[in-house]
């Protein structure tokens, strides 16, 4: 209760400083009124567009993309990784081009996106599924590299071989690794997609991406903050949703913390 | 049939015949054990101690065969061994249990493995394991919430599990303080003498070795190989503390301070 409380006085002294700022900027005349909108002006937005349901179908195509193509470069990613620290020429070929390619900010992939497959569903696909895969690789790879050998000689002496040892050792024994890669991966792809929206309309969907655009062409600075908040809620929701369960896990099980 | 299961079974004979091991370490070749023969009769409990570097240590690894050897063979009831198997169980220094199974999963591990039991059983048998090492109140605990002691006696329920025929320890008890190494000395004599296993076990502490074994094996190092034996015939179960360990011990002791002091001289 007090955390809350401390949290609640926290965003509520940040929303009434946001107010009288702006208020007194305006009047002096150093900021300009179309510019900088205040909280109710905001409010008043994600209001009218939870209302008309434009904000609920965005945020319903963009995280469409974003978990289609998270799950996809997942999947594929973590047997990847598994390959990559089990067979010495996958580290040497797949492991290099992983490590390079994480370098690359997931953003530069839109470009080439767009040229291979258009204005499409399947470019957005694309960019998410770049900025996911190469992230779980590494993980993966780091993961089951750094798997203590004795558990593996232990699983050995009661009868594990092969692919089960994989499985049922590397593969447990990695996987706090592998979520922080895989949180990684999350935050790399969400960026992506972001500037994907942000860059071009898709006519088969309008994602916040593109109503944050959008508000920036009508100049509707109460659109464009809006929606940033949107955002911004969203990707603390992913990693309540889908991160938070698995660190307590590995806190309760593992001992670990943080 | 679960009966079955839980049976007593005849232990293995061991026999090492002239065994090597040779590792490269960058350009120098080290020997680490040099034509060592050794048989463990059925049900026997056999030390192997030495200084560190003496290849007591990797000896147990071939027996288990998560090595293999240079030149020489292990046969485990006649049969030679070239990889690990469920009837040569192995007891890690490191508990190395798995940290994402709880106690209970850690001892159904191999079992699972064990081909022809089911779920039901599986259960049944790790259970029986667990209370026999006293854990059977801490079965859904995680391995970080046990003690260092209750950590091998679940790596001991582990090993125990698929009934192997021969037990493999190397220096189980050497990260334990001293309290909870003697109460574990006592449990592995009334274990021993009522699930009837050949043991090797490795350590590096004489007293250990002369309160636990039927025979102590003594290794010197640089290349290893085995210098002496000594036949411990004395009442079990034994007391770590008891008088007529001590002579025992100095005696091995003594033995064991002349080829290490040699060493250092050569």
């Amino acid at each position: 209760m007090k955390r809350l409380a401390i949290s609640l006085l926290f965003f509520g002294t940040l929303v009434v400083l946001w107010h009288f700022v702006t208020v007194w900027q305006v009047n002096r005349g150093n900021w300009s009124p179309v510019l900088s909108p205040l909280p109710e002006d905001v409010w008043a937005y994600l209001w009218s567009s939870i209302k008309d349901g434009t904000l609920l179908s965005a945020s319903i195509v963009t995280m469409k993309r974003l978990l289609l193509g998270y799950f996809i470069g997942t999947i594929a990613g973590l047997p990847l990784g598994l390959l990559t620290a089990r067979f010495r020429w996958m580290s040497d070929t797949l492991g290099v081009l992983a490590l390079g390619l994480q370098t690359l900010p997931s953003v530069c992939w839109v470009p080439p996106a767009l040229l291979w497959f258009g204005q499409s569903e399947a470019a957005m696909l694309f960019v998410v599924i770049m900025g996911t895969l190469w992230s779980v690789i590494i993980a993966a790879e780091n993961g089951a590299r750094n798997v203590p050998p004795i558990y593996a000689r232990a699983a050995k002496t009661m009868g594990s071989r092969g692919l089960h040892t994989w499985i049922k050792v590397i593969l447990p024994a990695s996987l706090p690794f592998v979520v922080g890669g895989m949180k990684q991966g999350w935050a790399f792809a969400w960026r992506s997609l972001m500037a994907a929206e942000i860059m071009v309309s898709i006519l088969t969907g309008l994602g916040l991406g593109n109503l944050l655009n959008n508000g920036r062409d009508l100049n509707a600075m109460d659109q464009v903050f809006g929606i940033m908040i949107v955002i911004v809620i969203i990707g603390l929701a992913a990693d309540k949703l889908l991160f938070s369960p698995w660190e307590a896990f590995f806190k309760r099980r593992w001992g670990l913390t943080g | 049939m679960i009966t079955d299961e839980l049976q007593v079974i005849t232990p293995s004979k061991l026999s090492v015949e002239n065994v090597s091991k040779e590792f490269q370490v960058g350009h120098t070749k080290v020997v680490a054990l040099e034509n060592v023969s050794l048989s463990v009769a059925e049900g026997e409990f056999v030390c192997l101690v030495g200084p560190s570097g003496c290849g007591k240590s990797t000896l147990l690894n071939i027996i288990a065969g998560l090595e293999q050897p240079s030149s020489g063979r292990i046969l485990s009831d006649g049969k030679v061994v070239t990889e690990p198997g469920r009837d040569r169980m192995v007891m890690f220094q490191e508990h190395a249990l798995f940290p994402w199974l709880d106690v209970l999963g850690n001892v159904m591990f191999g079992l699972k493995l064990k081909p022809g039991l089911k779920a039901a059983e599986r259960k049944e048998v790790a259970m029986f394991y667990l209370k026999l090492v006293g854990l059977e109140k801490v079965v859904d605990r995680n391995v970080h919430e046990l003690s260092g002691g209750m950590k091998q006696r679940v790596a001991l329920a582990r090993a125990l599990a698929p009934n192997p025929r021969v037990l493999l320890m190397d220096e189980p008890f050497a990260a334990l303080d001293a309290m909870t190494r003697e109460q574990l000395y006592g449990d592995i004599q009334s274990i021993w003498a009522a699930r009837k296993k050949t043991i090797v076990f490795v350590t590096h502490n004489v007293r250990e070795a002369t309160c636990l074994g039927d025979r102590v094996v003594l290794f010197s190092p640089h290349p290893g190989r085995i210098r002496e034996e000594f036949a411990i015939k004395l009442e079990r179960p034994r007391d770590i503390n008891s008088v007529s360990l001590a002579s025992y011990t100095s005696e091995i002791t003594r033995a064991l301070k002349g080829y290490t002091t040699k060493e250092v001289s050569e």
